[in-house]
């Protein structure tokens, strides 16, 4: 990847990143990760990983965050006053987060891994690939995460659900009963 | 007399299995006391608990005869487990018996049956019944593991075993606050004692096993003795001679043994005069190895010996209660054993161990037999002609007087001549002044108590004289066989000078050597002649002066002034003690409780609390429940870590 | 040329971005999206060394970080849904429920 994409490319994912972070609008920053996760797919791509940047875009962009800004929506928030609210707790924030990541390219700039040790193969990256890899060394660990998506979503339903065999009093259920009612 | 010590090793072991119910019939006893003794009653309580010492009797007896139908340096032994294994240490519950041992289980079974015996009718009116005949089988039990214990672990085990018993039956009376404080006193004075005895134990280990021996039987002690180091044997004899004082009421030790005297009468005879006192006698003449090893050790048992012999007699003369009139001598008499030891007479320790333990276990049972049918007067001024009305007890103890008077013919003469007679022929004749002087002494006083308290009229309140009786048979039998075994029990030691052949020596030289006296006949008939002229001396003095009461005390406080009075006031030994260790330790830990405990302990204690608090206070606010403040804390500490290691790396890189 | 360092850098930012991002905000639907940014964050460092590597078990567990990821979505969503329905807030340091 020549530099005269990677680094506009770097640069938009990364104010789209900040974005996230600075937006006081929670559907701004919802959209703003969603354009940080459209340059990671493009990353992505130029990485040979073709269909982990298919799945970025249809599972990331797509599902999980719509329903982000579905949460969003529903709860309607309104926007708060951001990094405001907290100054003294951002600076501390935003000062120990600049340390990590400088610390870190500081290390990087001091390693090896500039040149790639090995040529890649002409299927490298190739869904057939990933495929038997999925479906062969980790399929148990593959059949176990339909495990876990399936007890998420059940959980999920659980949680988000208003409770039905309460309907009848759930016009007088005041706010404190119900959280009194949950902490049991 | 190294040679002895060979000897020792030599010894021809017979192993048996019965040795082991010799202390067990009796620890039975106490078991069948505890649980069933307040339910079925008085007579079965005295049944069982001489039954059980009758039975430890007759095993006794049988290892006795075994030893002595056998060569001589026979040892029986019953090996019952392996008690402790640690390291380089084991220590077996093995018990021997060897002529040593043989001689004392018969004395403890034999004089304990008669006391137990006694103890029926003595006992009679008490309430607790079962817990006195307990106490006294445990004792017997406990005394029985010293005996025939193979090993110095397990002597200690009986050691401490006859230390409780004797606490618990000084203090039998327990409401009474003096007699319970009587029973503390003689606690915490052997604890001093026991402690010698632990730390010598723990010095001879220590330098035995740089001779590669793991073990502390009295075999192995004996026969490696004399390969320790000088200072091994000394410090490992005179710590030992500590735990002796202790237990055997030697000066400076000796405190305990007259107020022991708070404790029913039997338990005086049985474990303050016959028993358990000689335990520490016992001790040494088992280690005999040990001591000779160390000579300066075995002078200072001789020396502390003879001086106790004096000391105790000159409190004797000038006490008027009747039973500490007997403590007193006990505590002399027994001097006079630690003398025999001290110049390598064991055989005649040993022999006076054994008569005195007639003898005074008769006094000590007279003596209660009197208290008994005055009711509980125990002040001889108070007393007088009760010969009329306790004509057994009267005879007998007149038997007893005369045997510790040391008068010819009867026990206590051989073996208290034996003892003067050797250490004349040792050479030590300050020793012999001392112990012919005391031996003066001691008929002085004890025909004194003799006649204030059998001759003339009596002196007391007349109801008392009015109800006085002899005491009933279950108490009289006892003083008739302890009486004639005072009479006869000498002659298994006449010396060859009188005709006879110094059997019980001959008989004890396996275990502890033998004596050779070396004197010209001439030269010991001389002693004796000076020793018995100075017990008739001592006797008839006395007769004289008192025949004519309690008065003839004002002789004695006229002639010797000052003295007298501190005679009478055991030369104010405890006040001595209050003060010179007493209370400076009292002070001590006053001043320590203020400085150290308070100050620095709690200070430490309360410090630390004070921090943790106030560290918890100030942590507290770091636990403000808010999820994103531990968040910011994990991304500080990792940007500290990842600043800290950029760091280091690039100071390592321009370094 | 640009190489694995530079999408590690890259990496390295985001991550940190997205710690900064769920320390700084109340909003707990924003510390959530944070989160996920740290966890993409973590899966170009992999894809990235899988292509250095020329090893495919980095694709593959992208997906499992991916699966995970929405599972986690999915369920802590629905957290926040009944979080707000009980307290009508989604503020992060007004729900300090742990503190004693």
């Amino acid at each position: 990847m020549s530099p005269l994409a990677f680094y506009p490319l770097a640069f938009v994912c990364i104010a789209s990143a900040m974005g996230v972070v600075l937006s006081r609008n929670p559907v701004r920053s919802a959209l703003s990760l969603v354009a940080s996760l459209f340059c990671l797919a493009v990353f992505y791509v130029f990485l040979q990983a073709h269909l982990v940047a298919a799945l970025q875009i249809i599972v990331y962009a797509g599902a999980v965050m719509v329903l982000f800004l579905f949460v969003i929506t529903l709860l309607n928030l309104e926007s708060d006053r951001g990094l405001g609210e907290k100054p003294v707790l951002s600076a501390i924030g935003f000062g120990a987060g600049a340390i990590v990541a400088g610390g870190l390219i500081a290390a990087l700039s001091r390693t090896s891994l500039g040149a790639r040790a090995v040529t890649l193969v002409p299927t490298f990256g190739t869904t057939k690939v990933l495929a038997r890899q999925l479906f062969g060394d980790y399929l148990v660990a593959f059949e176990l995460t339909s495990m876990l998506l399936l007890v998420a979503v059940v959980g999920a339903v659980v949680l988000a659900k208003r409770d039905g065999s309460y309907e009848g009093d759930e016009q007088e259920a005041a706010v404190p009963a119900r959280s009194e009612e949950a902490s049991h | 007399m190294h040679a002895a010590a060979t000897e020792v090793t030599a010894s021809l072991p017979i192993a048996v299995s019965y040795l082991r119910y010799i202390p067990l019939a009796p620890l039975v006893g106490v078991l069948f006391h505890v649980a069933l003794g307040y339910r079925l009653g008085r007579r079965a309580v005295g049944l069982v608990a001489c039954a059980a010492v009758a039975v430890s009797f007759a095993l006794a007896a049988k290892a006795f005869l075994t030893v002595l139908g056998s060569a001589a340096g026979t040892v029986v032994t019953d090996n019952v487990y392996q008690w402790l294994s640690s390291g380089e240490f084991t220590a077996n519950v093995t018990f021997s018996v060897d002529a040593l041992s043989s001689v004392m289980i018969m004395v403890v079974t034999g004089v304990g049956f008669l006391i137990h015996l006694y103890s029926i009718g003595y006992m009679a009116h008490e309430e607790d019944y079962a817990r006195f005949f307990a106490y006294l089988n445990l004792f017997t039990a406990a005394m029985l593991v010293l005996v025939l214990a193979d090993n110095l672990p397990l002597m200690f085990v009986g050691w401490e075993g006859v230390g409780l018993c004797s606490y618990l039956l000084i203090g039998f009376w327990y409401t009474d606050p003096e007699k319970a404080s009587a029973g503390k006193k003689a606690f915490l004075v052997n604890r001093i004692g026991d402690a010698g005895f632990v730390l010598g134990a723990f010095t001879i280990f220590w330098a035995l096993v740089d001779l590669g021996q793991g073990s502390l039987t009295f075999a192995t002690i004996n026969a490696r003795a004399a390969e320790l180091p000088a200072w091994a044997s000394l410090a490992g004899a005179l710590l030992l001679f500590v735990g002796a004082t202790g237990k055997s009421a030697q000066i400076p030790l000796y405190v305990w043994l007259p107020d022991a005297m708070a404790g029913p009468t039997p338990v005086s005879a049985l474990i303050h005069a016959a028993t358990m006192v000689t335990a520490g006698v016992y001790m040494v003449a088992r280690l005999h190895g040990l001591f000779e090893a160390a000579p300066a050790a075995l002078q200072v048992v001789g020396i502390v010996g003879a001086a106790t012999a004096l000391l105790a007699a000159t409190i004797g003369i000038a006490q008027t209660d009747i039973k500490k009139v007997l403590a007193y001598s006990t505590v002399s008499q027994l001097g006079y054993m630690f003398l025999a030891l001290g110049v390598g007479a064991y055989g005649a320790g040993i022999f006076h161990v054994m008569t005195h333990a007639f003898f005074k276990a008769l006094l000590f049972l007279g003596a209660g037999s009197v208290i008994h049918g005055l009711h509980d007067e125990q002040d001889i001024r108070r007393m007088g002609g009760v010969a009329q009305k306790m004509p057994i007890t009267h005879a007998t103890f007149a038997l007893g007087v005369l045997a510790i008077a040391g008068v010819p013919g009867l026990s206590g003469f051989f073996s208290k001549d034996e003892i003067l007679a050797s250490a004349y022929a040792g050479g030590h004749f300050g020793l012999w002044i001392c112990g012919v002087l005391g031996a003066s002494i001691t008929a002085f006083y004890m025909t004194r108590l003799y006649v204030l308290t059998f001759r003339g009229k009596f002196r007391g309140d007349h109801h008392k004289w009015d109800h006085a009786h002899e005491s009933p048979i279950q108490m009289t039998l006892p003083l008739m066989v302890l009486a004639a075994l005072a009479v006869v029990g000498g002659y298994v030691g006449v010396p060859e000078v009188l005709g006879g052949n110094n059997a019980f020596a001959e008989y004890l030289a396996p275990s502890v050597g033998h004596h050779q006296l070396g004197l010209a006949a001439g030269t010991e008939l001389m002693l004796m002649g000076i020793s018995v002229a100075a017990a008739l001396t001592g006797i008839g003095l006395a007769w004289v002066m008192y025949s004519k009461g309690p008065d003839a005390d004002l002789i004695l406080k006229n002639k010797l002034g000052g003295l007298y009075q501190q005679m009478r006031e055991a030369y104010n030994i405890d006040a001595v003690y209050d003060a010179l260790v007493v209370q400076p330790l009292m002070r001590a830990s006053d001043a320590l409780w203020h400085s150290v405990d308070v100050r620095v302990i709690d200070g430490v204690a309360n410090g630390t609390a004070a921090a943790v608090n106030s560290a918890g206070e100030g942590w507290r606010r770091w636990s403000t429940g808010n999820v994103q403040h531990y968040m910011l804390t994990v991304l500080v500490g990792v940007a500290a870590l990842i600043l800290a290691l950029t760091l280091s790396s690039l100071i390592g890189v321009a370094g | 040329m640009i190489g694995t360092v530079h999408y590690l850098a890259l990496s390295a930012v985001l991550f940190s971005i997205g710690a900064v991002g769920a320390v700084v905000r109340r909003n707990v639907i924003i510390i959530f999206m944070s989160i996920e940014l740290m966890l993409n964050a973590a899966n170009l460092a992999f894809v990235a060394g899988s292509n250095s590597l020329g090893s495919m078990n980095g694709q593959s567990i992208v997906f499992f970080v991916m699966t995970v990821a929405a599972a986690e979505a999915a369920v802590g969503l629905a957290v926040i849904l009944a979080l707000f329905r009980n307290r009508q807030t989604v503020a992060a340091d007004e729900i300090a429920l742990l503190k004693w």
